[in-house]
């Protein structure tokens, strides 16, 4: 039995290898087009784990001190940031020139006062052009420092009852003993999943492609009706299961086959970074089987392969933009919840978590995508018996 | 236990239409039947039930002895199949063909080695077999597809129109190779359109139309139901369907069938009647090109069983 379904996935490989389809949207198409997004995005080589971030102090204030100390530090220590600090701020723009910094924080001079006397207040921060993602979220980081403070303030004024009766230090004490905001502890964990731009270009295209890539082997089963080669399976002494089972091995073989040899060339030429081996091996295998699952339904209910192709073509799009293979779509707000339907996010999240270090979400990626392709592969199973009439 | 192939009542429809309607017949070790039936008369959708591709909605097939259909895998592995398609990968080669069709039959190895060999020199390939087969002629894959039908020595092989679009030399080699593996003991079904194939290389022929088997026998046989008549083949220009109306007023002319180029008519005594014939049409002011008389043969039998030309 395994036999049968070993040799029928051969021989569809055998044919795929000669075709140019598979080199074509399993790694020229990809590649090309990761290392141009990566390119025009960011800098692609650069270790996107590495987010480098200079401080520089120009107020003294209680409160640049609870910036540096209570907000910065910590995800130096945690390890999401590297921290520098500089005492001038020219000598900053000049660091951050030289690349040597992702972006740097200006607190400026009369920071704490500023807020204290409920004026307008706000850390200046310089970025590289190369670090488009980095400089964004110190951009996060400083605002809702900024507004956070600034709540504080009026939270300990009204208190007071005086408007300005509060002593800086008073308030220093209020804006770190107020429960961490949401905002700030969630911006670097959230925007994590965005910031080594080659992996999310390189994962995302992979991803994408991945849909072409086993389309044919999927369609080929239409194909075969067609071109009367279905007859000569049914007549031969083989179960019918088999040859379903062939032309998902052989998909499935052609899409993880894809799938890892983007992430190794990725990772050599862009400098990507997908994470620990098993968990890129255990996710890559149900984003797979989604792809096979999700492309089988579609075939399962199109008359020809060509018309099966169309349709994979448009659904695979339609995915992609969704779901985030093609630019960040949780850069969208609300709209980014639509992409929770679509493979691609839940494969690019598992994606991220892993190479963030915290594969507590592996897990729920990897159900997901197995789940998803259960059901599609069912509703395709369910016309099992309509595809195997010649 | 001489018949290969015992089919009795087999029906099959698609929606109100009866595609096959009762079909029956037994084939003997070393017999070839001839299911002989027009375009759309049943024979594919016959043969699909036969090789257990398609499930009957009634009726019965046995192959060997042993009850037969879709789910059988061991009377499957007794028969051999050429489709009407050629079915075949046209982007490997006949050698990769064959020996994945030979692991359809759990073939690997040496035996489907030699067993590739036997079929490719059978129908004389064995030079071009690492040829893609997209690179061949209409004739050469066709003999691929018979070389995949052999792979497995069947007892039962079955071919549904196998000199469809091939050359008259290919076609020659075909029929002969198939008499000779009949010779050899293998029952053969053996499905055309082509009236000389049939009386030439089957022992028996099943006249198919509109599903059913109108008339089974031996050439011999189904010709002797004729008695005296023959199958009169007129050639006019145009005016055909005018010209079949009035022949078949003539007393002796039981048919008359417009065909493409004239009238094709099953009639009593074809020479006594050709003069009738000429003047029936020279009233009408139709022109008479030229006027056969055949010798009763299967094209007859048809023409008189089903009122219609087999190639019409
Ligand atoms: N899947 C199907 N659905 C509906 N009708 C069908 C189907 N398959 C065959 N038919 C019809 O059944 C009839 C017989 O078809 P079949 O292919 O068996 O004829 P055939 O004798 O092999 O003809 P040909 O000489 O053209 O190969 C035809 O009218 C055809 O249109
Ligand atoms: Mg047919």
């Amino acid at each position: 039995m395994f036999g049968i379904i070993a040799t029928i996935a051969a021989k569809d490989l055998r044919r795929r290898l000669k075709d140019g389809s598979l080199l074509l949207f399993g790694l020229a198409l990809p590649v090309g087009l990761a290392l141009l997004f990566s390119s025009l995005l960011g800098d692609g080589a650069q270790d996107g784990r590495d987010i480098r971030y200079l401080v520089v102090d120009s107020d003294g204030g209680e409160l640049a001190a609870v910036f540096v100390d209570e907000v910065l530090a910590p995800l130096d220590e945690d390890g999401v940031i590297t921290l520098g600090e500089e005492s001038d701020a020219d000598a900053a723009r000049a660091a951050v020139d030289e690349r040597e910094y992702d972006a740097a924080f200006v607190v400026p001079e009369g920071f704490t006062a500023a807020v204290m006397a409920g004026e307008d207040a706000s850390i200046g921060v310089v970025g590289s052009a190369d670090a488009a993602v980095q400089v964004q979220i110190a951009r996060e980081i400083a605002e809702s420092f900024a507004t956070e403070a600034d709540a504080a303030r009026a939270a300990v004024a009204s208190a007071l009852d005086a408007g300005a009766a509060a002593t800086p230090e008073e308030l220093s004490e209020r804006v770190q003993d107020a429960p961490v905001p949401v905002a700030l502890a969630e911006v670097p964990t959230e925007t994590w999943r965005q910031l080594d731009t080659a992996t999310y270009h390189a994962a995302g295209m992979a991803y994408f492609f991945l849909f072409f890539v086993v389309m044919s082997s999927v369609t080929a089963l239409l194909d075969e009706r067609k071109g009367g080669t279905l007859a000569r399976y049914l007549a031969a002494p083989v179960r019918r299961s088999s040859l379903l089972a062939g032309r998902a091995l052989s998909a499935t073989v052609v899409g993880v086959a894809s799938l890892l040899v983007l992430a190794l060339i990725s990772s050599l030429v862009l400098g990507a970074q997908w994470g620990p081996l098993p968990g890129v091996l255990a996710l890559t295998l149900s984003g797979v089987l989604a792809a096979v699952g999700i492309t089988s339904a579609v075939a399962a209910f199109s008359t020809s392969s060509e018309q099966a192709g169309n349709r994979i073509s448009v659904l695979a799009f339609g995915l992609g933009l969704l779901g985030g293979g093609l630019f960040p779509v949780a850069q969208l707000g609300a709209f980014s919840a639509v992409s929770l339907v679509t493979p691609h996010h839940w494969f690019l999240t598992g994606l991220a978590e892993l190479s963030g270090g915290s594969g507590g979400a592996v897990p729920t990626s990897v159900l997901v995508l197995t789940g998803m392709a259960v059901a599609a592969g069912a509703l395709a199973f369910s016309r099992a018996g309509r595809m195997l009439t010649p | 236990m001489e018949d290969v192939f015992v089919v009795e009542g087999v029906k099959k429809s698609y929606g109100d239409s009866t595609v096959v309607d009762g079909v029956g017949f037994r084939i003997r070790k070393g017999e070839i039947y001839g299911l002989l039936g027009p375009n759309g008369a049943g024979k594919t959708t016959t043969i699909s039930i036969v090789m257990g591709i398609l499930q009957a909605d009634s009726g019965k097939v046995e192959i060997s002895g042993m009850p037969h259909g879709p789910r059988e895998m061991r009377t499957k592995a007794l028969l051999g199949f050429v489709p009407q398609q050629n079915a075949l990968y046209e982007d490997l080669t006949a050698r990769e063909n064959l020996r994945f069709f030979a692991r359809l039959y759990g073939l690997s190895g040496s035996v489907a080695r030699e067993r590739i060999e036997e079929v490719l020199t059978a129908v004389g390939l064995a030079d071009r077999a690492d040829d893609l087969v997209s690179s061949y002629s209409g004739g050469m894959a066709r003999r691929t597809a018979i070389a995949a039908g052999l792979l497995n020595r069947p007892q039962g092989l079955v071919l549904d129109e196998p000199t469809a679009g091939v050359d008259p030399q290919s076609r020659n080699a075909i029929l002969e190779h198939v008499r000779a593996l009949a010779d050899s003991g293998v029952a053969v079904l053996y499905s055309t359109h082509y009236m000389e194939e049939a009386e030439r290389i089957c022992d028996r022929v099943g006249i198919l139309d509109d599903g059913r088997i109108r008339a089974e026998g031996t050439r011999r046989e189904l010709v002797d139901t004729l008695g005296e008549r023959d199958r009169v083949v007129l050639e006019l220009d145009g005016a055909a369907a005018d010209a079949a109306r009035a022949l078949e007023e003539l007393p002796g002319v039981h048919t008359a069938v417009a065909t493409e180029n004239g009238v094709e008519l099953d009639c009593d005594r074809g020479a006594e009647l050709a003069p009738r014939i000429v003047r029936a049409l020279a009233d009408r002011g139709l022109e008479l090109r030229s006027l056969t008389i055949h010798e009763p043969d299967l094209e007859a039998v048809f023409l008189h069983i089903t009122g219609k030309a087999l190639r019409g």
